[in-house]
């Protein structure tokens, strides 16, 4: 067989242009065939055309040749509704602690429980997002270097914590205060975790709603921070923000395993350590006691990656991954660190009072959608915008036609 | 077989493979397989006679599920009541729009003219003033048929193919007879309404138009812009996940509604306009018509499509080499590092905002964040010291020391084997930078930590 040489035979243009047209003619009954480009000798009758052409010719003809019926009236259709199962469901935290519930708020927040990614339904949001989003403002326990964006509106209380604090709610409507205890890093000021603690108590005086404890990221101080802050916290439900891998965790668990705190566990964008770091915690803390922060970054310095990870564990824990299922906590603050956000560029990009909360709010929105529960940002203009947003999603109507029917004729500014 | 990894991975076309287009004996499998890797959105060309832009061509709803294809593309409103002057200054914006943003040229992508004198003549004359006086491709806005006949008469069809916009409920006869005409592709709009935008598409379908694009509408604010991200979510979950041919189309948003709906100042209505686009590239459109003429509008936008449309599997690297950050001289540090995309901008922006002076040297770690690249064998020694051979440091500097990632410090004998420099282990996370070269770089203390004078002449 295989020395068997056979004699490579013409193509036969004429019997194959045959053979479409009548296998087209077969089908649809009719056939147009429009040559371009092509030189025809009339004497021979002969058909010369480019293998290119023909190609095309080849792909091309059978759907544009169709003869269809001329249809005047529409062909009404119904939108079958998406064929979606989700079997996990987002477990449901709660933040901060009222006088009934043993603490001194004003009142307490609940997030998670969801059985829906975020805005995945046209009407009805019950399942996408049973419990609004909550968005706290950041405070610093000592002057730190901020945007000017930033310090245009704190600039006057950044020495005073519990100042900070309370401009953050009275002021700007901040839902939950971020306090970050920075000057507890042993190489900024190593303030000690007692000292560290008295701000703690002075800002929980200061404002009435529920708060986040940060400490400076150091995984030997923070947790001796952490039990201090437990201790003076107590009944008071604040967040810890945030155990993580690097830190001995069976000490500092075993310690707040009975304390009314919830812990935020911190991964740095890779869902596989952030199981692995939920499952450590499961061994101490009740899993209605934990929140994840799977890593932010900001537009132009990460945000995919952030929104990806974020998405994906989103995804996972609805889909049944119970490693997975804690709400999520994102520091949407990290959007500072993008450069576009705070350097004053040529002015053609525009001020960076506008940038600044523009790159803050687009990030925290980014987020929202991927699946976030509990959103830190730090300028004012952000936090109205989110909650603008989040009020929008949830109480918001179905749109009117004609509201927008007439876009491309009306005359904007 | 490679290729046939790279054609599932999308990496390549099918029709790269030459034998199977040509030779009729494999035209029944060209044929299946041209189905079976059609994307779920179908994918069109809308192009200018000097560009082209292409939508849609999507396979998947997550962005991880294997990566987006065509980014969104940017139009940017002008209407037929502009002066010749307004145009060209719109015109002219967009052309020469751009950001470069890791060694990339970011632009926007169409202009989109709206028929608001509500004359089909003066839409014609509008169309050709700016199809000649522009590289870009079109998007022709009217609801008027007899405008957008008007309009395609004096374009260079099918050289030039803009996207007709729209069929409605109301025109969708007429705009399919002039479509089928002219074979340009056409957008369904149907605001509020997704049941009426799946009859438009059937019936559409049914006359002959498979070239389309749809708008759900799109609300901004209390009044709806639920149901558009919602709308969105919905068409595209059925196009990717329930095989829904009717939804298989490009979507489009036209945050520029905010302009009509927003209450409030230009700002407001800047600001909305930016943030539902922002939202809408999240939430698969594929093309957004926008109507700020502000940077900062823009400038979000284009980073963020930049980023989302990056192939998840692959990570974004910088050109290995020599960087000099500020004014270093001869006594100044040395930093090596990895060429992954966001290690670079992190470090160097650490050192910027440190004020510190000094040469950062990036090694290829095929785009690999250092703290793989290290245990994945791609922090390699003998590249550092080849780099730094080329990179002509010998000279420049009056020391023999190199300052390594923390999180390379186990390679630091390497790499001093390889290099015959003196290695110096920095920092575990490049923002303490400023305060490792303020601590440490110093002669007293340099000699105390490698046991000679570093900067012995």
């Amino acid at each position: 067989m295989a020395s068997e040489k056979k004699e490579k035979k013409p193509i036969d243009l004429i019997s194959l242009i045959s053979n479409v047209l009548s296998e087209a003619l077969s089908k649809y009954g009719e056939f147009e065939l429009v040559l371009e480009d092509a030189i025809i000798e009339v004497d021979k009758l002969q058909i010369t055309l480019q293998p290119s052409i023909l190609r095309q010719m080849l792909a091309a003809a059978p759907p544009v040749e169709k003869v269809v019926e001329r249809i005047e009236e529409l062909i009404m259709t119904e939108l079958e509704e998406p064929k979606m199962e989700w079997e996990g469901k987002v477990v449901e935290v709660k933040i901060g602690a009222t006088k009934e519930e043993g603490g001194t708020r004003d009142r307490s927040f609940i997030v998670g429980g969801e059985t829906m990614p975020p805005i995945y339904r046209l009407f009805g949001i019950k399942e996408a997002m049973p419990h609004p989003p909550v968005i706290a403002m950041d405070v610093f326990d000592m002057r730190i270097s901020l945007p000017k964006a930033i310090r245009d509106h704190f600039d006057d209380v950044m020495d005073d914590p519990a100042e900070w604090a309370k401009k953050c709610v009275n002021k700007y409507g901040a839902e939950m205060i971020n306090l970050h205890l920075v000057s507890t890093d042993p190489y900024i000021k190593d303030t000690p975790p007692s000292e560290a603690a008295k701000v703690v108590e002075e800002v929980l005086q200061a404002v009435k709603v529920p708060i986040t404890v940060g400490g400076s990221g150091n995984p030997e101080k923070d947790p001796e921070v952490f039990k201090k802050v437990a201790d003076v916290a107590e009944g008071e439900r604040v967040i810890l923000n945030s155990v993580n891998l690097d830190m001995n965790l069976d000490d500092l668990c075993s310690y707040l395993k009975d304390k009314d705190c919830v812990l935020i566990a911190f991964t740095p964008m890779n869902l596989d350590l952030a199981r692995e770091l939920n499952r450590k915690l499961f061994d101490y803390i009740p899993k209605e006691r934990i929140l994840m922060d799977t890593n932010t970054a900001g537009i132009g310095y990460g945000i995919e990656y952030g929104f990806t990870v974020m998405e994906r564990a989103r995804i996972a824990a609805l889909k049944g991954d119970e490693e997975l299922q804690q709400p999520i906590a994102t520091g949407v603050t990290n959007a500072w660190a993008s450069r576009e956000a705070w350097l004053k560029m040529d002015p053609f990009w525009g001020p960076r009072e506008i940038r600044g909360p523009l790159w803050e709010t687009l990030t925290g929105l980014i987020n929202l959608i991927a699946g976030a529960d509990y959103i830190m940002i730090m300028h004012p203009l952000s936090l109205k915008t989110i909650k603008e947003f989040v009020n929008f999603i949830r109480e918001g109507g179905e749109g009117k036609a004609e509201d927008i029917a007439d876009w491309v004729s009306a005359k904007l500014g | 077989m490679a290729f046939a990894v790279k054609l599932v991975n999308m990496e390549t076309r099918l029709e790269k493979c030459t034998p199977i287009v040509e030779e009729d004996k494999y035209k029944e499998n060209y044929e299946k397989l041209k189905e079976l890797l059609s994307p779920q959105v179908k994918e069109l060309e809308i192009k200018s006679l000097k560009k082209s832009v292409k939508i849609g061509g999507e396979y998947v709803m997550l962005r991880h599920e294997l990566t987006y294809i065509n980014p969104t593309a940017i139009a940017v409103d002008v209407d037929d009541t502009m002066s010749r002057e307004d145009l060209v200054k719109r015109i002219d914006f967009v052309e020469h729009f751009k950001f470069v943003y890791l060694g990339r040229e970011l632009t926007l992508d169409l202009l989109a003219i709206r028929n608001v004198s509500g004359d089909p003549d003066k839409f014609k004359d509008t169309v050709k003033f700016v199809s000649e006086n522009t590289s870009l491709p079109l998007v022709l806005c009217s609801l008027d048929p007899k405008a957008i006949d008007a309009a395609l008469s004096v374009m260079p069809i099918p050289d030039a193919l803009p996207l007709v916009y729209a069929a409605t409920k109301d025109n969708w006869r007429e705009m399919a007879d002039i479509v089928l005409k002219y074979k340009v592709p056409l957008a369904v709009f149907s605001p509020g309404d997704l049941n009426m935008l799946v009859t438009l598409v059937n019936t559409l379908l049914k006359c002959g138009v498979e070239d389309l694009a749809l708008d759900p509408g799109t609300f901004v604010g209390m009044n709806g812009l639920r149901y558009t991200l919602g709308a969105f979510t919905t068409l595209r979950w059925k196009a990717c996940n329930d095989d829904y041919k009717l939804a298989g189309f490009p979507l489009i948003g036209t945050p520029i509604t905010a302009w009509k709906t927003v209450d409030g100042d230009v700002k407001q209505k800047m600001w909305w306009e930016t943030i539902t686009a922002a939202l809408l590239m999240a939430r698969y459109a594929d093309l957004l018509i926008m109507h700020s003429l502000e940077g900062w509008s823009y400038l979000p936008l284009v980073i963020w499509r930049f980023n989302l449309y990056t192939d998840p599997r692959r990570p974004v690297a910088v050109e290995p080499g020599l960087r000099i950050i500020g004014n270093p001289d001869e006594k100044s540090p040395i930093f090596v590092t990895g060429n992954y995309a966001l290690t670079y901008s992190l470090v160097s922006m650490d050192i910027e905002s440190g004020k510190v002076d000094c040469y950062l040297l990036i090694t290829d770690t095929e785009g690999i964040a250092v703290e793989c690249a290290v245990p994945g064998k791609k922090f390699l020694p003998e590249n550092i010291a080849e780099l730094l051979k080329s990179s002509g440091l010998e000279n420049m500097v009056k020391h023999k020391v190199l300052v390594i990632p923390g999180k390379a410090a186990r390679l630091s004998g390497d790499i001093e084997d390889a290099t015959g420099w003196r290695v110096l282990v920095g920092p575990m996370d490049s923002k303490d930078i400023p305060k490792f070269v303020s601590e440490k770089w110093k002669p007293d203390v340099l000699k105390e930590i490698l046991g000679d004078d570093v900067f012995k002449e």
